[in-house]
């Protein structure tokens, strides 16, 4: 009996707490989701109706950011993916006794504020910064051309921000390789490409997996970086769910806005796991 | 010629490694530097060099009293996180029992949920219960992102413990509560600081939960969102130049005990 019962009395504590905390929540915002505005006069005041057509207005309302927000994470994911691979690879196989100390230096920077390190960014990048004026007595970029501001920044600063969550698990995966497996690849007349391409890549898909979903999924709903580094015309749907809660007081909106958002990764995610899940057996 | 087009084809990763690092480092070097800047209020262009900012981190207003609301938050989140996370671990890594895979999925999905949605979520729960956000909304948000790491961390240390040294433990007539004590938890006992280290590090870098739960209490990071827009005080430089260096010494000494007692 007493072997039964102790997994479940380790288990109990923090189970309860993710159901009320976690569970409960989910289930309340779907609710929420669907209210109407109890009229009267009063904002903030909702009913409870089940108004499912909530998520077609919400949708209809802001369907621009809610595009921009999953193709300015995918973006952000691939560059992230792009940058820190070779990173990874270089710190697994050719940094020798500095190992440790290049992943400590691949955390180092999460110690300082992320928000410090994007205020920084628009600083450097900034009108008053000194690339800009530099670029633009280079006659590289126009006069009236901006780096901040733009899609790119915010885009620039979602990969810098999220690049240790990529590198991290993608070491983590290659690291595991036997170099043997690449020195047999190469005995076997492959080239550096298709060694990589048939086994270096194949063996680091585990990270790959893991690196992009920790990429992709905080910054499909991010929106710091939108609002420090960029515009108006770069609002995503996480700016327009901030303000729906605390400047419009629009519960319902912004509860069918953060479903739909949760729903999309969700089905994004599993349907990705799955592809590379295949592939990794090929 | 040849021969220093050899030096970079074999030395590309390398030179790659110095360049990534550089990007990396940029804003962190920005905000050091501008931790030492003359300026009175908005620090945003190079005034001049001067040490008084770092011998008075508290001048700005309220900065102190952010930062300690995040230290407060981050500690109690860290341990709350940390204990419940721990014996979440020990059941997933050490028992068979039904409904594993439901406790699987229950894990993993905060850390699959944006934090947009668990702030936005969270906070509409206490409003049903009229609980007003604040201090301990915030702690218990932070607990909830925290607690996923904490159990992915702390399993992938016990799944890494041979098996063997319990037994060992057990054959020379140690009880279980003796096996655990003095075998298994000083086993696991790296993997438990690494998480709440981890754990601390999340909770105080927090924004987006924090600012839905936190209501009018002011944190590090709200306090440099909002002096974002007019430009954010020195001292709040001179507080994130502080955090990375003790961080960084804290992982550095971990590494320097470590060896050690590898060795000895």
């Amino acid at each position: 009996m007493k072997k039964i019962s102790t997994p479940y009395l380790l288990l109990i504590p923090g189970m309860g707490f993710l159901f009320i905390f976690f569970l409960l929540p989910i289930f309340n915002l779907a609710q929420t989701s669907t209210q109407t505005p109890k009229g009267g006069g009063d904002t903030g005041q909702y009913i409870q109706t089940w108004r499912f057509a909530n998520y077609v207005d919400a949708f209809v309302a802001n369907r621009e950011q809610f595009y921009r927000s999953f193709i300015y994470a995918i973006i952000a994911t691939i560059l992230a993916l792009l940058i820190a691979y070779p990173l990874a690879y270089a710190i697994a196989f050719k940094a020798g006794k500095l190992k440790n100390v290049m992943l400590v230096l691949v955390v180092a920077p999460f110690f300082v504020s992320f928000l410090l390190r994007t205020i920084a960014w628009r600083q450097i990048l900034g009108e008053q910064g000194f690339v800009v004026p530099t670029l633009r007595s280079l006659h590289i970029i126009s006069s009236s051309t901006t780096l901040t501001s733009t899609a790119t920044a915010v885009i620039a600063g979602m990969t810098y921000n999220f690049l240790p969550f990529m590198t991290l698990p993608l070491y983590a995966s290659i690291d595991r390789i036997d170099p043997r497996t690449l020195e047999a690849s190469g005995d076997l007349y492959a080239n550096a490409f298709t060694t990589f391409r048939k086994v270096t890549l194949p063996l680091s898909m585990p990270g790959v997996v893991a690196g992009t979903l920790l990429t992709f999924i905080p910054a499909a709903g991010d929106y710091v970086n939108a609002s420090i580094l960029g515009s108006p015309q770069t609002k995503m749907l996480g700016n327009v769910i901030e303000s729906r809660y605390f400047k419009i007081v629009d519960y319902p909106t912004a509860a069918a806005l953060s479903f739909t958002l949760m729903a999309a990764i969700l089905v994004l995610v599993m349907v990705y796991v799955r592809k590379a899940g295949t592939e990794e057996l090929v | 010629m040849s021969s220093l087009s050899r030096w970079f084809g074999r030395n590309l990763l390398r030179i790659y490694a110095v360049i990534a690092f550089t990007y990396l480092f940029i804003p962190v070097a920005y905000t050091f530097a501008f931790s030492f800047n003359d300026s009175a209020k908005s620090n945003l262009i190079w005034k001049g060099f001067t040490f008084a900012n770092w011998q008075n981190p508290c001048g700005a207003p309220d900065v102190c009293g952010a930062l300690g609301n995040s230290i407060k938050i981050g500690l109690l989140a860290t341990t709350f996180a940390t204990i419940l996370g721990t014996m979440i671990a020990f059941a997933l890594g050490r028992h068979k029992f039904r409904g594993r895979s439901t406790t699987n999925l229950l894990i993993f999905l905060p850390m699959a949920t944006p934090e947009i949605v668990l702030g936005a979520s969270l906070l509409s729960l206490f409003l049903v219960f009229k609980i007003n956000p604040g201090f301990w909304p915030t702690v218990i948000a932070h607990v909830l992102f925290c607690v996923s790491f904490v159990v992915v961390t702390v399993k992938a240390r016990i799944a890494s413990l041979d098996p063997r040294l319990e037994q060992a433990a057990m054959d020379l007539y140690a009880n279980e509560v003796e096996t655990f004590r003095r075998v298994t938890l000083p086993l696991v006992a790296p993997g438990i600081a690494a998480a709440a280290l981890l754990a601390f590090s999340l909770s105080f870098d927090d924004f987006i939960i924090t600012n839905f739960n936190s209501g009018t209490m002011n944190t590090f990071p709200k306090f440099i969102y909002v002096s974002a827009a007019r430009g954010i005080p020195a001292q709040a430089n001179v507080i994130g130049s502080a955090m990375f260096i003790l961080a960084l010494s804290i992982v550095i000494i971990g590494q320097f005990v470590g060896r050690k007692r590898k060795v000895s």
